[in-house]
């Protein structure tokens, strides 16, 4: 089996343009639920676009993934560690995809209307539910700090990857300096 | 593994680099929690409000956090095209859009007595067939008692009952007002307007200020009324009783509809919108921009507007928020409270089914 050394450049931008996006969401969430301030109206307004936008690259994400080969881990790395890279990864998938979902099914659950931009709206996906709006309300705020647990992780074994062990894990979805070795 | 890392640290720089490891998702981390408000207990917060009504109120699980005391209501509104001009909203068209509303008394106990001089609210959700929603919470007092949020929830604090007398302390109450002659000008209007007998012929004000912004994309600074068709009368002397303003909405309602007309003041230049204890001068140009009629009442309890929030914010293509910061406070506080009701387990409503069965009697 060939290996390959880096993600496509597909899978590179897709990466880093969906790291930013979900920083900033995980944020924009976490004080817009903490502030009665006038930012508090436009921040809602972008939320939800901004998690729309998020379901959607997540799912192109996932179709990309299946159409290429990832880079293999390296062998130093213990079996328990390639399980929790692998498991993570999962995770991520899994929380990109569920969080914007249950946040347009709470909103459907709660009769908010699911405004995009430009007076455009989602339809409900799920029935007006106030009991199920609660439940999932709740959910929303655990899947974020759910998320964000899994990304600090994620960020933290980057580092490790590309500033202490020095392999190629990191440079696989950056860029490689100096060319191929 | 271990072992590499081991040899790594001992090259220069590697333990700033093992540092780096573990600071930057600390760093991140460190302004989440900051972001949230977890170290700033002082921040004010939907949170905020919560205690400050429930300081007021009390505990009262299930209910709508302020207005707690309430009976739905659904009609139509027919847009008179009299509003097209300023606002693209396809409900201001010549179109009836279906409406579910709320009858409701201000504060957080749902099981107050009514009495004249209480501040009545009307809360209403606009479902136009072909355009987006439209939600507002209105009420009957000519200006808004606060300027912000931060003065919101020290009035209510100041509000609250002493332990001991049951009362508001004058003096705290007094110190409030004596720092914002605003609320006391506010209070003074409270006071001084024309009460009616009931719901059903009383005017309800949006008291803040929002932008109608028509198809060219320019926004008109408005406030709007819904006044009442039904002939204006004081209150009849000796009339009271535990629920007697929302018996006699029933009976009406029972008798036939009510109908109100969406009265928008056009501001100018010069009029505050960012100030809603501040009243905009009378001669302002307002507009007929349609009727409200309503014909049914049903109990909250089963009834089509206990499920949702009046948030004032929920607002059609063609109505935007100004830089009045009230909206903004009063959108993410009731959806807290929203939130937190649907979680509980409500007791019944004081206006129950059967009241509204028997048509208030």
């Amino acid at each position: 089996m060939r290996s390959v050394e880096s993600f496509p450049i597909s899978a590179r931008v897709l990466h880093w343009l969906m790291a930013a996006m979900i920083l900033a969401m995980l944020f924009i969430g976490v004080f817009m639920a903490a502030t009665v301030g006038p930012a508090y109206h436009t921040l809602v307004d972008l939320h939800r676009p901004l998690g729309i936008a998020i379901l959607l690259l997540a799912l192109v994400r996932l179709a990309n993934r299946f159409l290429f080969r990832a880079p293999q881990l390296p062998d130093t790395l213990p079996p328990v560690l390639r399980l929790a890279a692998r498991a993570s990864h999962v995770v991520l998938y899994v929380l990109m995809i569920a969080q914007p979902l249950v946040g347009w099914g709470m909103l459907s659950a709660g009769a908010y209307p699911v405004t995009m931009w430009g007076g455009a709206s989602l339809p409900p996906i799920l029935p007006h539910d106030t009991e199920l709006f609660a439940t999932l309300r709740h959910l929303h705020s655990w899947l974020a700090f759910s998320l964000l647990a899994v990304v600090l992780a994620h960020l933290g074994a980057a580092l490790l990857h590309g500033l202490v062990l020095r392999d190629d894990v990191f440079p696989s979805m950056t860029v490689r300096r100096g060319g191929k070795k | 593994m271990l072992a590499l890392i081991r040899k790594n640290l001992t090259e220069k720089g590697g333990a700033l680099r093992l540092a780096a490891v573990v600071a930057a998702p600390a760093a991140v981390a460190a302004a989440f929690v900051a972001t949230a408000g977890w170290l700033s207990p002082d921040r004010l917060t939907p949170a905020t409000f919560m205690r400050d009504f429930h300081a007021v109120d009390g505990a009262h699980p299930g209910f709508r956090r302020n207005h707690a005391k309430g009976v739905c209501v659904s009609g139509w509104f027919d847009g008179s095209g009299a509003a097209t001009p300023l606002s693209r909203a396809a409900l201001f068209g010549k179109e009836r859009s279906q409406v579910v509303g709320r009858f409701a008394l201000a504060g957080g106990a749902p099981n107050q007595p009514d009495a004249p001089g209480k501040v009545r609210s009307l809360a209403l959700r606009f479902m136009p067939t072909n355009g987006a929603e439209w939600r507002m919470g209105i009420n009957d007092i000519p200006v808004f008692l606060v300027r912000n949020a931060a003065d919101f929830s020290d009035f209510t604090l100041a509000t609250a009952p002493v332990p001991g007398t049951g009362q508001p302390d004058p003096a705290r109450i007094g110190a409030f007002l004596d720092k914002h002659p605003e609320t006391k000008n506010a209070l003074g209007l409270l006071k001084a307007r024309a009460l009616t007998s009931g719901f059903a012929n009383d005017t309800y004000n949006s008291l803040d200020a929002f932008l109608f912004v028509n198809a060219e994309g320019v926004a008109t600074p408005v406030r709007w009324a819904m006044v009442p068709e039904q002939a204006v009368e004081p209150p009849a002397a000796g009339e009271g009783g535990q629920d007697y303003l929302f018996d006699d909405l029933l009976k009406a309602l029972a008798q036939g509809q009510l109908r109100w007309r969406l009265m928008v003041t056009v501001g100018e230049p010069g009029d505050p919108t960012a100030d809603p204890t501040a009243a905009w001068p009378e001669q302002r140009r307002k507009i007929d921009a349609g009727t409200l009629t309503l014909t049914k009442a049903e109990s909250e309890d089963g009834g089509p507007c206990t499920g949702i929030t009046f948030d004032p914010l929920i607002l059609p293509e063609g109505v935007a928020p100004s830089d009045d910061p009230i909206p903004a406070a009063r959108s993410a506080v009731y959806s807290r409270s929203f939130a937190l009701r649907s979680g509980e387990t409500k007791p019944p409503s004081e206006i129950t089914p059967a009241a509204v069965r028997s048509g208030g009697q």
